[in-house]
């Protein structure tokens, strides 16, 4: 139930942020450094996220068949790959790494 | 008719059927993180911003809290804001129209009609791509919770590897550059080092406070990354090459639009 509530939280939220640029006049927003910001946090959050599921495990760092993952999915992504492709690439480098013994 | 003949309308159905497709990547691994059929399908009809829900799911999938997830899909939501800002100054939806834009205003669809130069193509551009893509992504979503609903382990089938997959995927087409791929190795490593110190889901916000102060004091005058970071998934007109108006968009897409990207922060 609590799950609950934050995923609604978020999407208020996230409507409520998508809505601001269409009723907030526009020099409020429009600076370069609101762009440098948002365009940051992006970079930073997806950054993040990438290094917790690959590395996480509740608060320990460990080495498991995900590092597989993310290696299968760079090489692909740098074949420029479409993103479903590198999601499948991502499961079948982690799945064949598990079958062959590594946690 | 008129919508067969618009290269912009071509351009924004190109791009929903790529980015709708790849939310069955979004349902698998939503049920595969612990949330229910109905909280993922929820995720996509009402959140609607594909890396805001990634973000809410990974930090649920590594034992983060709720807070933790709202707060790194609501920091990942902002640019948003500034999406909004620019369809509203191009678009000028008034009424209910404003309010539906709202909903579908994301990276795609907001990088469609930004590439086009006539008001009436930006128009259509960005109506297309949005209500495509969220009409897709939707069923697309459904279908994936259900398979992997259906799947049972997610470890056994590598989900857990198709999640990292996605984050990298969502993160590459942004790092074309020095400083953003600086920026994501400086938030990776300060991530990494809180990971030990700090309960799960709470690195993501060392990083977002990481990313946040680099944002904040990163050189303002920087005429071609004004706009790092605010590149689609997928780029609407690396699709369709040769259907690009004049016009900047919030993408970069190397060299061939830089001189265009300059122009990004004066936009009003």
């Amino acid at each position: 139930m609590s799950l609950w509530f934050w995923l609604l939280v978020s999407v208020v939220l996230a409507y409520a942020t998508k809505l601001v640029g269409y009723l907030v006049p526009a020099k409020v927003l429009d600076s370069p450094r609101m762009s440098h910001i948002a365009g940051t946090l992006t970079i930073g959050l997806l950054a993040s996220l990438t290094v917790v599921n690959v590395a996480a495990s509740g608060t320990n760092v460990v080495l498991d068949a995900r590092v597989g993952a993310l290696v299968a999915a760079a090489v692909v992504l740098w074949l420029k790959a479409p993103f479903l492709v590198v999601v499948i690439a991502g499961a079948a480098a982690a799945a064949l790494l598990r079958l062959l013994g590594w946690p | 008719m008129r919508l067969f003949d618009s290269p912009a309308a071509k351009i924004g159905a190109s791009i929903a059927i790529a980015t709708g497709l790849y939310g069955v990547s979004f349902g698998a691994l939503s049920v595969a993180s612990g949330l229910s059929f109905w909280q993922t399908v929820v995720l996509s009809l009402l959140l609607f911003s594909g890396g805001s829900q990634f973000a809410f799911i990974g930090v649920v999938a590594g034992g983060g809290s709720g807070v933790a997830a709202m707060s790194a899909s609501a920091l990942l939501g902002i640019r948003n804001g500034i999406y909004g800002m620019q369809i509203n100054s191009l678009l000028r939806p008034a009424g209910w129209r404003r309010f539906a834009a709202a909903h579908v205003t994301i990276d795609e669809s907001t990088a469609t009609a930004t590439g086009q130069t006539d008001p009436e193509e930006q128009k259509r551009g960005f109506w297309v791509a949005g209500v495509g893509i969220f009409v897709l992504w939707n069923i697309m979503t459904a279908v994936g919770a259900y398979i992997g609903g259906a799947l049972g382990d997610p470890k056994q089938w590598g989900l857990d590897g198709a999640a990292v997959a996605a984050f990298l995927a969502l993160l590459w087409p942004r790092i074309k550059a020095f400083q953003p791929a600086a920026i994501a190795i400086v938030c990776a490593l300060a991530t990494l080092l809180a990971i030990p110190f700090v309960p799960a889901g709470v690195p993501i916000l060392v990083a977002a406070v990481t990313a946040g102060l680099i944002g904040w004091f990163r050189p303002a005058p920087d005429p071609g990354h004004d706009s790092d970071g605010m590149e689609p998934d997928i780029d609407p007109y690396a699709l369709h090459s040769g259907h690009r108006g004049n016009a900047s968009h919030t993408g970069h897409t190397g060299n061939a639009s830089h001189a265009d990207d300059a122009g990004d922060g004066e936009k009003s």
